[in-house]
């Protein structure tokens, strides 16, 4: 471990348990009956809504237009009839309008042989709007945009493309398989991806935890020749986010409000990457994505590749239910995801994993009051002090908190995660946050 | 000797005298002209220190109807009558209706009555609640109870009865409407001071789908507007207000209706065990 490189400030050990799906290939998920496909998957404004009950979609037809700058377009994942569009909760907790779909008549691609697009005859405005065209958003969570993160606004200019396959939370291996089964695609991702944003350094990070996957993109970058710097990174949470990942590879820091592209740098999901590549190559919108199904009470846990809109109950039946009652089903990864109620819950394409967690695992507890032992301090990777915005928080006083740095809080969970008190300060934090919005929008 | 403390006793008296003369024409020539209005407004408003008005208590509003312009009808709490004489002082003339209004919880709906969706283990605060699939219960337009509105209330008149439903006492509310902002579901509503009856539901949703979650909820069945259309009842969006503008006899709506969820805003009130929380411990991760 000693002598690589990692971000400076903060950050924690969580056990890791990814070894529960490592070693198991990605297998092509069943295809639901019914698929609810809600019109806001993605950061910003939701889609305007094409279909309406009755009407007959495709697989692959533009179901929802992407309504502004930062919003993104959706695709059917399925041929079939629109039943409804009704209200559903998403995995975060808000409410979005859905299209659910019955599954019926035939798939375009699904099955078939995909013709291939020479992409290096395409400009880079071309290439740009392809991955508009196709909904392509960022897959490691944060669902932002991709042809409005890779279009370079004008006077900057980007030193780094640096490739995120740190994979750090705990139990998801999407990313770690993916590395294994499509180095290829991934290496003409980046190269598409160079071409539209021109950098100088093209780098990749890889937790030191996935040997395999630094091994296997290593080679796949020296047979296809690109200059990539493939860069083992010590195992530390929350190193896949950009901040911290850039910290760790170019040593330069994303100021407070700022993006990665003012200190010159990309960056990207490897998940993302394949995306891109499916999105101009084959002209396939982002109707699927690979996720990891785990956790305790899971009987066979598994790495599926899973269409959007795909209810999490059916996932769940597909790797065999339930061994045990799961104590709590959370969407995404432990640190960072969301605590579901109803299994009914679409997958959408900012899911990346599917976790149905027995109480062994999640130690549960009972909350005290906080002792002042400042550990929180120590782990927030973002410099912040948790337990103070928390007691501001608590007491309404929104404002104070705003000053202490409030939204620069990413919601990792690394305060939460060591906090001995078990004080919910992370649901605080988006407490705050929410209520600043709010008073926003007010004023 | 006994000239040195005639002179000590005669040199302090004269400076204090030029300093004193400094002081008096000093006062005169720098002297802060402050409106009397300011004074005379403050003086009015009822010195609840709320903030409702948006400005830093009844001073800082009195101030800023002098200096900064601002509406003279933003007192809630002293109502148009301050209103009234707030204009007076100021030499204009506003419009106000007289018609005294309080906050109160259109939701009657307690663990048996409300199906939960599911058990939330976090923050006892609304708007937390609120970010986690629109709150435990199953009707997404009821009451959380999770006692942000008793939290910011400034006298404290909001309290909780045994079941855990919150009621605001209406002879307490000062009608600064801190709880009506701070409520997610908009539950909390504006009714005047003196209506006798309150339609005690605030859910939008179908009336078959209203029955499976909730016992008490409206559903828009239309009854009370055949039985009590004097009384200024309508069914609007699957969910019956009052048009507290017709005074007609209401009785008949409230014993018809099929789910009782037309309250009196009387009997309630004795329910009410009042206390003043703080965010409470109740969680488990």
């Amino acid at each position: 471990m000693k002598g690589l490189k990692t971000f400076s400030r903060g950050g924690v050990h969580p056990p890791g348990r990814k070894n529960l799906t490592s070693s198991k290939a990605i297998k092509n998920a069943v295809i639901p009956t019914i698929s609810i496909v809600p019109l806001s998957q993605h950061l910003g404004s939701p889609s305007e809504c094409l279909v309406k009950a009755g009407d007959n979609v495709t697989e692959g037809m533009l179901i929802g237009k992407s309504t502004g700058f930062i919003s993104a377009n959706i695709h059917s994942p399925v041929p079939g009839t629109v039943k409804e569009i009704k209200d559903v909760y998403l995995p975060n907790g808000m409410l979005s309008k859905a299209v659910s779909i019955e599954l019926e008549g035939e798939f375009d691609r699904l099955g078939k042989e995909q013709n291939k697009r020479d992409w290096e005859g395409f400009s880079k405005e071309e290439l740009l709007s392809m991955i508009a065209d196709n909904g392509v958003v960022g897959l490691g969570g944060a669902t932002f945009p991709v042809n409005v993160k890779l279009s370079i606004p004008k006077g900057k200019k980007a030193e780094y493309f640096v490739v995120n396959g740190v994979e750090c939370e705990p139990y998801l291996t999407a990313d770690h398989r993916l590395m294994l089964e499509k180095a290829e695609r991934i290496i003409k991702g980046i190269q598409i991806i160079s071409k539209i944003v021109e950098p100088e350094k093209i780098a990749m990070g890889i937790e030191i935890n996935k040997p395999d996957a630094i091994e296997t993109m290593k080679k796949a970058a020296a047979e296809a020749g690109i200059p990539l710097d493939v860069v083992p990174l010590q195992v530390k949470y929350p190193q896949g986010d950009e901040k911290q990942l850039l910290q760790a590879i170019t040593g330069r820091e994303v100021p407070s409000g700022a993006l990665p592209i003012d200190i010159g740098c990309v960056v990207s999901n490897v998940g993302t990457v394949h995306a891109i590549y499916e999105a101009v190559v084959f002209n396939k919108p982002l109707i699927e994505r690979v996720l990891t199904v785990t956790g305790g009470a899971i009987a066979n846990p598994q790495n599926l590749k899973v269409r959007i809109g795909t209810p999490i109950s059916s996932i769940i039946e597909e790797c065999g239910g339930f061994k045990e009652v799961p104590e709590k089903v959370v969407v995404g990864g432990p640190m960072m995801g969301f605590t579901i109620y109803d299994l009914d819950t679409p997958v959408i394409k900012g899911t990346s994993g599917i976790l149905a967690l027995t109480s062994s695992e999640i130690h549960g507890a009972v909350r005290t009051s906080c002792i002042s032992c400042g550990r929180c301090i120590q782990a927030c990777p973002m410099g912040l002090n948790p337990t103070t915005l928390f007691k501001y928080i608590d007491h309404g006083d929104y404002t104070e908190a705003s000053e202490l740095g409030l939204m620069d809080c990413k919601e990792c969970g690394s305060c939460g995660f060591v906090c001995p008190a078990r004080i919910p300060l992370i649901q605080g934090m988006r407490l705050g946050k929410r209520m600043l919005r709010k008073k926003k929008v007010k004023a | 000797m006994f000239i040195k403390i005639i002179f000590s006793f005669l040199s302090v008296t004269v400076l204090g005298g030029l300093l004193g003369l400094g002081l008096a024409i000093a006062a005169k020539l720098l002297a802060v002209k402050k409106d009397e209005r300011i004074e005379l407004i403050e003086s009015i408003l009822p010195g609840a220190n709320c903030g409702a008005c948006g400005y830093p208590g009844c001073s800082g509003y009195a101030e800023g109807v002098v200096n900064d312009g601002a509406s003279l009808t933003l007192c809630t709490t002293g109502g148009g009558v301050v209103a009234e004489k707030i204009a007076e002082i100021m030499g204009e003339t506003v419009e106000v209706s007289s018609q005294k209004m309080v906050a109160q919880v259109h939701c009657r709906g307690t663990r048996d009555t409300t199906k939960y969706a599911f058990d939330y283990r976090g923050i006892a605060d609304c708007n937390a609640m609120m970010i986690l699939y629109g709150g435990d219960k199953e009707c997404k337009y009821g009451c959380l109870q999770g006692g942000s509105c008793i939290a910011v209330c400034p006298v404290d008149a909001i309290g909780r009865d045994e079941q855990n439903r919150i009621w605001v006492d209406k002879d307490i509310c000062i009608s600064c409407g801190k709880c009506i902002d701070v409520c997610p579901t908009h539950v909390m509503k504006w009714v005047p001071y003196d209506a006798d009856y309150i339609v005690a539901c605030n859910s939008v949703d179908k009336g078959a789908l209203v029955r499976k979650y909730c016992s008490v909820g409206c559903i828009g069945c239309k009854i009370c507007e055949k039985k009590s259309g004097e009384g200024g009842f309508i069914v609007e969006n699957n969910l019956a207000h009052i048009d507290f503008s017709k005074t007609g006899d209401r009785t008949a709506a409230v014993t018809s209706c099929p789910s009782k969820c037309i309250i009196s805003t009387e009997t309630a009130l004795p329910e009410i065990i009042a206390k003043k929380e703080t965010l409470e411990v109740n969680d488990k991760t």
